[in-house]
């Protein structure tokens, strides 16, 4: 286990090692929901719920169901599962609750099951071995890290609206490319801290 | 081996846990209550919330057209919902035109009731019923098209109420293949005098799911299901002239219509346009032999699109559009259409007959997916 402070576990995971900039996962729906402020918020709150939650969960099944039985190579499979049953739990508790939420969030909500970040971040946990207490902050700061992503982009192509892109670019081209960009400008944190 | 089990035994008990967990946060979680639903302001019911309003009014035996069986597919069960539907869903987009969002026009299988609800339905949904029959003889009219005459065999009602050209939806029950329950809309073939029966057309598609089950599973004496009568495609009442224009199982509601202009003894000048590809693609000629003999204005004109060369043929060939360009005679009485195919056929012969001077509101028709 490293010996790592909690906190800037969470901090790393939102700035240096952000899933979407420095890793490149959970691009499908970054692409996809960045278009309006508002849903990317949404988006972004529903995604760092479901990372803690499923960080929590998944830590719990593997630590004390797979490594017992000897079955660590299963927990591709087992993250899956709990990832698909979590985010119907939470789909089930916002359609109930919080429906303006559930229509502007719309065929997404479902969609964060395969989002890559959630399966990432489970499997970044067991790969470096963190403890319960780091666990919960890297999921926390993941999914912090995550929306801040989201959230940066929806306001830049909300500017972007207004720009003179060639037709061949526009959407997703255009995106992906400022993704890029915004990854470079992210490298400028890398090294400040080590997370594993 | 202990392996193996150990890994079966886990994933399943995982599992298992999540979907019992799962289960309970349905039961709790999505329970609305009862709610009253308000049909066209004057009928009311109330039902159990949480569920989509197309199963709900299945459940009160108001059946509102649906080919893809509530999986928001088909774009069929269309219907208005005055207040208490929420906002439009991202799966409903796509089915609703501008008209329809400004009409509060939605998808009844997408939209779930969870608070009270007016809505607004044609009234002829209401005579919509459902149906049991069993299968009294089915032909291979074509290598590809088999007509299946159905003898109805529930009581209340014992005979379907329809309209000549109306379509009903038949009921394909899981079968080796095909997991779930799919209904398609079939047009009625026979004639509405014909009480008890009713016959329907149907083709031969690779990989269709209602087609599989009638061509490859029902045999006769099986017993089907069915909702109707559904449709605005009928035969109007007037005097002017015919013009029907039908390819492949087209033929069926066009049969219909001719079935009862025969009962009307009908004196309208009648011309029936048909599309095949071959030869062997015609079907029912004696029947249209017979229509010819009996009405005394009918006349078939059947073309293939791509005749072989033993087939002999010295009709019309091209497409049926080709056909009407060159027989349908230019006058200033009355007319009107009925067409019944493919999409492109249909839009590409409204076309052809606007040119010739039948007014767009005068062609009626009925597009086959």
């Amino acid at each position: 286990m490293p010996e790592i402070n909690p906190i800037v576990i969470l901090f790393a995971s939102i700035f240096t090692s952000n899933m979407v900039l420095a890793n490149f996962l959970g691009m499908c729906s970054f692409i996809a929901v960045s278009k309006e402020i508002k849903t990317s918020i949404g988006l972004g709150q529903a995604v760092t719920f479901v990372l803690t939650g499923t960080t929590i969960i998944n830590y719990f099944i593997y630590h004390y169901i797979l490594i017992p039985f000897g079955l660590e190579y299963l927990r591709f499979i087992v993250f899956i599962i709990t990832i698909a049953a979590f985010v119907q739990l939470v789909e089930m508790i916002i359609e109930r609750y919080l429906p303006s939420l559930y229509y502007s969030l719309g065929i997404f909500l479902p969609l964060i099951t395969v989002n890559c970040a959630i399966l990432g971040v489970s499997l970044f946990m067991v790969i470096r071995d963190y403890s319960f207490i780091q666990s919960l902050s890297f999921g926390l700061g993941s999914g912090l890290g995550w929306a801040l992503a989201i959230l940066a982009m929806s306001g830049i192509r909300k500017k972007l609206e207004r720009a003179p892109i060639p037709k061949g670019l526009q959407g997703p081209g255009i995106t992906l490319i400022i993704t890029g960009l915004m990854a470079l400008a992210f490298i400028g944190f890398s090294g400040i801290v080590r997370i594993q | 081996m202990y392996t193996i089990l150990i890994t079966v035994g886990v994933i399943t008990g995982i599992a298992t846990v999540l979907a019992v967990l799962l289960t309970f946060a349905d039961s709790y979680i999505a329970d609305y209550g009862i709610k009253k639903i308000t049909i066209n302001k004057e009928k009311e019911f109330e039902i159990d919330g949480g569920s989509t309003l197309l199963s709900s009014l299945t459940s009160q035996s108001i059946f509102i057209p649906s080919a893809c069986g509530g999986k928001g597919s088909c774009g069929y069960c269309k219907c208005k919902i005055n207040s208490g539907g929420g906002p439009v869903l991202a799966t409903e987009l796509s089915y609703l035109s501008k008209d329809d969002l400004q009409n509060n026009v939605r998808l009844s299988c997408q939209v779930k009731v969870k608070e009270d609800m007016s809505i607004e339905i044609p009234a002829e949904l209401f005579n919509v019923k459902m149906f049991s029959a069993t299968v009294e003889k089915s032909t291979n009219v074509t290598d590809k098209i088999k007509q299946l005459r159905f003898k109805i065999t529930s009581n209340d009602p014992a005979s379907l109420d329809f309209k000549a050209g109306q379509y009903i939806q038949l009921l394909a029950p899981p079968y080796p293949g095909s997991p779930e329950e799919v209904y398609r809309a079939y047009s009625i073939a026979s004639a509405t005098k014909d009480e008890g029966y009713i016959e329907l057309l149907i083709g031969y598609v690779e990989g269709g799911i209602v087609t599989t089950y009638v061509h490859q599973h029902l045999s006769n004496d099986d017993k089907v299901t069915f909702t109707g009568p559904y449709g605005d495609f009928y035969l109007q009442d007037t005097d002017a002239e015919v013009i029907l224009v039908a390819v492949g199982t087209g033929m069926a509601p066009i049969r219909s219509i001719l079935y009862e202009l025969l009962a009307q003894k009908s004196e309208r000048k009648i011309s029936f346009f048909f599309g095949a590809r071959t030869k062997s693609d015609l079907f029912l000629l004696d029947e249209m032999e017979m229509f010819e003999r009996e009405l005394p204005n009918f006349k078939f004109i059947p073309t293939l699109s791509r005749p072989e060369e033993n087939d002999d043929w010295t009709g019309e060939v091209g497409r049926v559009t080709h056909a009407i360009e060159k027989r349908l005679e230019e006058s200033d009485s009355p007319k009107e259409a009925y067409l019944c195919g493919s999409a492109p056929m249909i839009d590409s012969t409204v076309k052809v007959l606007v040119a010739k001077g039948i007014p767009e509101e005068k062609v009626y028709f009925d597009k086959f997916d």
